[in-house]
C-alpha cells in the first residue's frame, strides 16, 4: 500500500461527503406534521367574519391549506399557479389561510389578483399557523380524507413542483 | 486579588445594563427572565442562525407571545420546548436529543479523537521501532570506542 493511499482515500471520502451537503438545502425544516392529524381551529373566515371554518368541515375530502398573506411578496408568484390549477375540474378544493394580514388589504389583494379559494380562514394573530409550524409564508399543505397532513410544501408552489410533487400525490390520495 | 474582586463586583455593575434582548415593561419579571432563559435555548426560524431570544423577527415575537402565555399557564421548561417541537420539529432546538438519528452527531468528535489517538500512538510506535533498527551494531561500537 502506498504510503498516500489512506490519506487520498480519507481526503475523497470528505470531498464526497462536502458535495452532498452543498446539494442540501440548509433552510429547509422538515415539518414534523407529515402523517399527522391536521391540528384542529376554529377561525372567522376572511370575506365573512359572522361565518367560520374548522379543518373538520373538509372530513373526507382531499384539499389543500394554502397560507397567504397580502403583505406576502413571494405569494404573489405563487398566485397565478394556485388560480390556473383551481380553474381545473379535477382541481381539489383550495383553503385559504389569510395570516396575519388586515381583512382589507387580503380582500383588495384577492380583488386585484384572483380568488382560487373555495374560502379563506382568517388566522389575525398568527396562532392558527404556529399550530401547523408556518414560518415563512407562502406554505401548503395537503390534507388527505381522513384529516392527515400529507406533504408541505414551504415556499411559493412552482409550476413544476405542482406537477412533480402535489398532483401525483393527490391523484393517490383520491384513488 | 483585591484588583480581582474590584473587576468582578464591577462585571455584576455591568451586567443588567446590558439590554434585555425581551423588552420585560410592565411584565411580569419573573416570566420574562424565565422566558429568556428558554428562548436563548431555541432557534429562530426566521432567522436560523439567531436564537428566539435574540430576534426581533415577527414570527419570534409571535412564539415569544405563545412560550409567555404557556408559562403563565404554570407549564415546566420541558412542555413549552414540547409546544414548539411538536410543531417546528428538533430544529428548533440548539441542544438536539440524544436519538437514533443523532447519535452520530453527539458522538462523532468522540469516535473522531479516537481515531486521532489510535493513528498517534501507531505512528509513535513505528518511529520508535524504526530508531532501534538504527541503533549501532557490534562493529560500529567498536570503531566508536576506538575514536
Amino acid at each position: 500500500m502506498n504510503k498516500f493511499t489512506l490519506p487520498l482515500a480519507a481526503f475523497t471520502v470528505l470531498v464526497a461527503v462536502l458535495a452532498v451537503g452543498l446539494t442540501l438545502n440548509p433552510r429547509a425544516v422538515p415539518s414534523p406534521l407529515i402523517g399527522k392529524p391536521a391540528p384542529d381551529f376554529n377561525v372567522a373566515r376572511l370575506d365573512d367574519p359572522s361565518l367560520d371554518f374548522s379543518p373538520g368541515d373538509m372530513a373526507g375530502k382531499v384539499w389543500l391549506l394554502n397560507v397567504w398573506a397580502s403583505w406576502c411578496v413571494a405569494c404573489r408568484e405563487e398566485h397565478p399557479v394556485l388560480v390556473a390549477y383551481a380553474k381545473n375540474e379535477s382541481a381539489v378544493p383550495i383553503i385559504g389561510l389569510n395570516y396575519k394580514d388586515k381583512r382589507d388589504d387580503g380582500l383588495l389583494w384577492l380583488a386585484r389578483y384572483g380568488n382560487p379559494y373555495q374560502l379563506s380562514a382568517f388566522d389575525a394573530d398568527g396562532r392558527v399557523g404556529i399550530d401547523y409550524g408556518v414560518y415563512g409564508v407562502p406554505e401548503t399543505y395537503l390534507i388527505d380524507k381522513a384529516g392527515r397532513i400529507r406533504f408541505k410544501q414551504t415556499g411559493p408552489i412552482t409550476a413544476a413542483a405542482l406537477e412533480k410533487n402535489i398532483l401525483p400525490l393527490i391523484k393517490e390520495l383520491n384513488r | 486579588m483585591k484588583w480581582l474582586l474590584a473587576a468582578l463586583t464591577a462585571f455584576c455593575f455591568i451586567q443588567p445594563a446590558l439590554p434585555s434582548p425581551v423588552a420585560p415593561l410592565a411584565e411580569d419579571p419573573v416570566i420574562e427572565h424565565r422566558l429568556n432563559h428558554i428562548a436563548e435555548e431555541l432557534r429562530c426560524l426566521v432567522c436560523q442562525n439567531e436564537s428566539l431570544a435574540g430576534s426581533r423577527a415577527e414570527l419570534a415575537m409571535d412564539l415569544k407571545r405563545e412560550v409567555r402565555d404557556l408559562i403563565k399557564a404554570g407549564k415546566t421548561d420541558a412542555q413549552v420546548k414540547e409546544f414548539l417541537v411538536t410543531r417546528y420539529g428538533d430544529f428548533v432546538l440548539y441542544r438536539p436529543p440524544l436519538k437514533p438519528t443523532t447519535y452520530l452527531l453527539w458522538a462523532g468528535p468522540f469516535a473522531l479523537q479516537l481515531v486521532g489517538i489510535a493513528l498517534l500512538v501507531r505512528y509513535l510506535r513505528r518511529r520508535n521501532r524504526k530508531d532501534g533498527r538504527k541503533a549501532l551494531n557490534e562493529a560500529e561500537e567498536e570503531r566508536v570506542d576506538a575514536l
